[in-house]
């Protein structure tokens, strides 16, 4: 596939398209905004005899500047999330401050008459040295203090604007090289139309959140970042995952029509909400959301969602500073089960580590992080935070309508040692009165192939199962899911990914709980027939898919689609399946849908 | 000179929140003082500096004072020490 491809505009603009990875469905069409984060060039000057006190005067009044900078952010901190955490950036205007740099800057100007900006950044490293020098293991936390500070100070020596995801509110689409998820919670919808990032993958948890948010964006283009340039006008696709860059006016009009194509047939869709995900041979499916803060329930119920079916509850602690209190969970899990009442919500216990970082929990660097120490992990060698989010969580079930699920089991034991904390919690509140559901149903993810294989020992312990497929294919295929060298490698389709599906379902059946699946898997149109055909009893997939999800499963007859699950079963490579997959969905649902 | 030896028990060590409050607490003072860790002596009102002093959990430092209220920052440093920088 060509990268891209050029045509010339009635300017003689070149109009250029790019590819990378879709990651959240729909067209913006507007003004580029490139999120400029990366170290600037500092180039040495020589400055004359008579220009020494300017450039030292120039250097304090950056000094200055920046110090007001951060006493702005201080107290936006102390206000808005928490005194105790102002205090890391009473420590950075300390740094700013500090003498030990500035007063060597000074000097340095008027010896080798030297730019301000260019002595600023050689002292810096040189302290920074010689605070490598010691073999402290908490000084990359440090240094990056050091570097936040004097980054800002550079930007304002060189009269660059320092930019806050938060700042931008004139609608834009955001260029970035890369986005962290905690950047994504603090888009404001009305100003982000769309971003795309060069790095990044399908399913990295910036794309899920962007799709949970409805941002349309396009991740992995690679070096789109150093093609394109703020203020230009562009077209993102995150359906098709493409960039235009300076579209002609045909182009444009045909991306407008897109545009509204897509917004017509996802108001056609949202027709189908008050119908029930059922075969014609009146096999139920049900069909829930997964969402990530508590407001994304309005969106799911409007998409017809018959319960919340993953509730990814780290995301409340992304977007703030620390873990949220005992109190702040409660508010969250109460919001959204008294929302979707007396539909149900399945609360996953925190997942942190992996590519969302959790500093606060003393997760520091691992070279392997998706094989390392988080969710469950985490939260077992945590029992007493642990416990603050099950309590949390119990106490918001009186209702009823709240089911706990525990991410990344991999053993019987895990399961047996998570519920023993939950039990001690629920003593807990019966001991001091407070109203819970004693009967709640405690489901696993099933996302680690030893769990996959292990299906019936767990379903003996377990409510239900929910089959993560991003994660299990990550991990029977040995694929990182961020990496877009091998993103292609990443394939649901794989045979033996299908069989563990498969194994889990039956096994979960064997042993009479209900099975469900809330991977990206879920929400794929082409994978819909298998997975009802395979026999899950729920898909939970991001609010936006439901309506075509729905429309599919209402279609088929169950006996149909168990014949095609046999059928793909026996295929024994990605193509193959991939091939019957296609041919079938066309036969059904015409070629032009997907 | 007042002179004292503390213990870091915070858990962190002297990060930079704690650094922090060590300097702005020592900057209050008129007295000159410095920080020794094991044969490294550091200007305590320096930021910089008491992070390269890198005290860690466990660690020992001795507080130094000169100067008119030497023994009241002495005092006052070494009780933000002990209370753990308010971590906790």
């Amino acid at each position: 596939m060509p990268l891209r491809s050029i045509k010339r505009n009635k300017n003689k603009e070149v109009c250029t398209i790019y590819r990378g990875i879709p990651a959240s469905p729909g067209v913006a069409i507007g003004k580029a905004f490139l999120l400029n984060r990366e170290a600037v060039e500092v180039k040495e000057k020589k400055i004359d005899e008579n220009e020494i006190q300017k450039e030292i005067l120039k250097f304090k009044k950056a000094l200055d500047e920046t110090k007001r900078e951060l006493f702005k952010i201080k107290e936006k901190v102390a206000k808005r999330i928490d005194p105790d955490h102002a205090k890391i950036f009473e420590g950075q205007i300390l740094i700013l401050e500090d003498d030990l740099i500035n007063d060597r800057v000074i000097e340095r100007i008027k010896q080798t008459r030297n730019n301000a900006e260019f002595v600023y950044k050689k002292v810096v490293e040189q302290t920074i040295q010689t605070l490598s020098s010691s073999t402290d293991e908490y000084l990359k936390e440090r240094i990056l203090d050091i570097n936040a500070v004097s980054s800002r100070l550079v930007y304002n020596l060189l009269g660059i604007k320092h930019l806050t995801l938060e700042s931008i509110d004139s609608p834009v689409i955001l260029i970035a090289r890369t986005l962290s998820p905690a950047d994504v919670v603090h888009m404001k919808k009305e100003s982000i139309l769309g971003f795309a990032t060069d790095v990044g993958g399908e399913t990295s948890h910036v794309a899920l959140l962007a799709k949970s948010m409805q941002i349309p964006a396009v991740v992995g283009m690679k070096d789109l970042f150093d093609q394109i340039q703020t203020d230009q006008s562009i077209i993102l696709d995150g359906t098709k995952g493409e960039v235009v860059i300076c579209p002609d006016e045909k182009t444009l009009e045909e991306f407008e029509k897109r545009r509204t194509y897509i917004l017509k047939k996802t108001v056609e869709l949202s027709e189908l909400k008050l119908l029930t995900a059922e075969t014609q041979d009146k096999r139920k499916i049900e069909l829930s959301a997964n969402i990530e803060l508590p407001q994304d329930a309005d969106s799911a119920l409007e998409y017809g969602a018959e319960g919340i079916g993953l509730f990814r509850t780290e995301y409340l602690y992304l977007a703030q500073s620390d873990l949220p209190t005992e109190e702040e969970q409660y508010r969250a899990y109460e919001e959204v089960a008294s929302k979707v009442f007396p539909k149900s919500v399945i609360l996953r216990t925190f997942d942190l580590g992996g590519d969302k970082f959790g500093q606060n929990l003393g997760i520091l660097y691992e070279a392997n992080p998706f094989l390392g120490w988080r969710a469950i992990r985490a939260c077992l060698d945590l029992p007493e935070l642990f416990k603050i989010q099950l309590r949390a969580m119990l106490k918001t079930s009186a209702k009823k309508n709240i089911k706990i699920m525990f991410p990344m089991i991999s053993e019987v034991e895990e399961l047996k040692k998570a519920k023993a904390l939950l039990e001690e919690v629920k003593d807990e509140l019966k001991h001091k009165k407070i109203p819970f559901d004693e009967n709640i149903e405690v489901g696993i993810m099933v996302e680690i192939p030893s769990a996959a294989l292990a299906g019936d020992s767990l379903a003996k312990e377990a409510n239900f199962f929910s089959i993560g497929t991003n994660d299990l294919i990550q991990y029977t295929l040995a694929v990182d899911r961020g990496n877009e060298r091998i993103a292609h490698l990443y394939q649901g389709f794989h045979p033996a990914v299908l069989r563990l599906i498969k194994e889990t379902i039956d096994a979960g059946h064997r042993n009479g709980i209900w099975v469900g699946l809330c991977g990206e898997m879920a929400g794929d149109p082409l994978a819909t027939v298998l997975l009802v055909g395979m026999g899950v009893d729920e898909l939970s997939t991001s609010a936006m898919a439901i309506p075509e999800i729905k429309k599919i499963i209402r279609s088929i007859t169950f006996e149909e689609a168990q014949r095609l699950a046999d059928q793909i079963l026996s295929l024994s490579t990605i193509n193959d399946i991939k091939k019957v997959l296609i041919e079938d969905y066309a036969k059904r649902f015409g070629r032009d849908n997907k | 000179m007042v002179e004292r030896k503390v213990e870091v028990i915070n858990k962190l060590g002297l990060h930079v929140r704690p650094a922090a409050m060590l300097v702005q607490k020592a900057s209050k003072f008129k007295s000159e003082i410095r920080l020794q860790k094991d044969d490294l002596e550091v200007n305590a009102k320096s930021i910089l500096s008491v992070m390269a002093l890198a005290a860690q959990m466990g660690s020992f430092v001795i507080i130094k004072a000169e100067g008119e209220d030497e023994a009241l920052a002495v005092e006052e440093l070494a009780k933000l020490f002990e209370e753990k920088f308010g971590e906790e």
